[in-house]
């Protein structure tokens, strides 16, 4: 009897804070068929951010692939004073509020910033503009391919690695045939949630972009301008778009974690 | 984040010590505490049911634990405003409230806990847990005595990355709580607002308060990993 107290309360709660609100949001979105929310996320500013988004998306995550690697590659193959500073650093932008990384960078690239003045003064635009959002989705996305590859190269070892070079193959050649099939699959699990971040980034791009409509505005600025204009629909679709974006990661996810285990 | 030290520690002291700026941190701090201790029940619980309970869809409500990682924050907070807020179908209106807050942010926070658990859950031999029984230990005594110390780890250091994602939640929490200094301001939507009307020196103050405080959460829960590991590489 105990058992099925505490599988109710534990599915309960899941439903009441998580399934409950998602459903109901498709439900909303397609309440007067489907042509009216159809319309509504293809209006020409809806298309614009959804293709912002994409594209900030098809920028951040292969730099944030390469990065990861390498970087797990440093905390794991190399001891330098300071791995452990590194290793949790890494970790900063999981918890910083994505509103301080969102202003650390308007204070450094913004007109009154640190590099900000020489920039404008030489014609070019960070803050407001897309080098600026695209600094802010790299950054807030960081970690993720980091996160999934650092365990299973601790696990993997060194010996396969040492064996190649022994045998006469040089750094790259060790790296492409032994190391990297080894974690291809850590690689493919941190690539999608990188992604998956990397396309519901809110709050810092909201600082940086400047939010202009048509220029600027990703698919979540649009969501929230779309409620705060009083266009529900258009919010409402905008949102199925996104959390059917965030359904597709799941299914990825749940593809891609059993080999991982079973590897 | 050094503007914040422009003005030297008076002004710091100053823009931090503002009504509205320790009416949002204290709030901020409060409600992620709360939303700390409540993931440490139910993450702990959902862990366990993923783990040890068999039934039909199992293996579905695994993946959906990870939805609000997928999710966009603030696609989260639209969905509860629309189940919980004024247009209600089931009738629960907490728009614009502080426990608006609490549930935003328990919303984006579910995985922590459960995810760190999961998998020591899953390791955990089950040979133990029987030789208490068979020596005549309750479930309750084994949970507490055999269970509940292998797992605390885990939890300490899940909960841990919950609170720090609370505390700096911006996205599901800017629609929901309708942003009402001194009653449903966080301390993330605070330095929002302080950026758009121009007050640096407040946004940078409150920013480096929970800069300050993500990386102690960070360090804190290295030191707790190293010292979970300490017998790994004997």
């Amino acid at each position: 009897m105990r058992r099925y107290g505490l599988r109710t309360f534990a599915l309960g709660y899941l439903v009441v804070i998580l399934l409950a609100p998602v459903a109901v949001i498709f439900y909303r979105a397609f309440e007067h068929g489907f042509w009216p929310a159809w319309h509504a996320v293809t209006t020409p500013d809806a298309k614009h951010a959804f293709l912002l988004t994409i594209e900030l998306a098809l920028i951040a995550v292969p730099l944030n692939t390469v990065f990861g690697v390498i970087m797990a590659l440093l905390i794991v193959r190399h001891r330098f004073p300071g791995v452990g500073f590194v290793n949790a650093v890494v970790d900063l932008p999981l918890a910083l509020s994505p509103v301080v990384v969102g202003f650390s960078l308007l204070l450094l690239y913004g007109r009154q910033g640190w590099f900000g003045h020489w920039l404008i003064a030489h014609g070019y635009r960070v803050v407001f503009a897309m080098p600026g959002m695209v600094l802010a989705t790299i950054f807030v996305s960081l970690p993720f391919v980091v996160r999934e590859v650092v365990p299973v190269l601790r696990e993997i070892g060194t010996d396969q690695e040492a064996a190649a070079s022994t045998l006469g193959s040089s750094g790259w050649q060790t790296f492409r045939r032994i190391t990297l099939p080894a974690i291809r699959w850590a690689v493919g699990y941190g690539v999608v949630l990188t992604t998956a971040r990397a396309l519901g980034e809110f709050g810092a791009v909201s600082v940086v972009s400047g939010r202009i409509v048509g220029q600027t505005e990703t698919l979540t600025i649009h969501v929230q301008a779309a409620y705060e204009g009083f266009d529900l629909v258009g919010a409402y679709a905008a949102s199925v778009v996104l959390a059917l974006l965030a359904v597709a990661t799941l299914v990825l996810m749940t593809l891609l974690k059993p080999k991982e285990e079973t590897r | 984040m050094w503007q914040a030290g422009q003005g030297g520690w008076s002004s710091f002291w100053d823009a931090v010590s503002s009504p509205e700026a320790v009416a949002a941190l204290k709030l901020s701090l409060t409600v992620s505490v709360l939303v700390a201790l409540i993931n440490a029940v139910t993450g702990t619980a959902i862990a366990w049911v993923l783990v040890r309970d068999r039934f039909r869809g199992q293996s579905l409500v695994n993946s959906v634990i990870d939805l609000p990682f997928a999710l966009p924050t603030i696609v989260a907070g639209l969905t509860l405003l629309t189940l919980y807020g004024p247009n209600s179908p089931v009738g629960i209106d907490v728009a614009f409230t502080r426990t608006a807050v609490l549930m935003a942010l328990l919303f984006v926070t579910l995985p922590f806990v459960v995810r760190t658990v999961q998998p020591v859950l899953l390791e955990l031999d089950q040979e133990m847990e029987q030789a208490a029984a068979s020596l005549g230990a309750g479930s309750f005594a084994v949970f507490r005595r055999i269970v509940f110390p292998n797992l605390l780890p885990a939890i300490l250091s899940g909960v841990a990355m919950a609170f720090a994602r609370a505390i700096g939640e911006f996205g599901s929490v800017v629609l929901i709580s309708g942003n009402l200094p001194f009653k449903t301001e966080v301390a993330s939507v605070f330095i929002f607002g302080r950026i758009e009307s121009n007050d640096s020196v407040a946004a940078a103050a409150v920013s480096v308060l929970l800069l300050f405080i993500s990386l102690g959460v960070l360090l804190a829960i290295g030191a707790l990993r190293h010292y979970a590991t300490r017998f790994d590489h004997a």
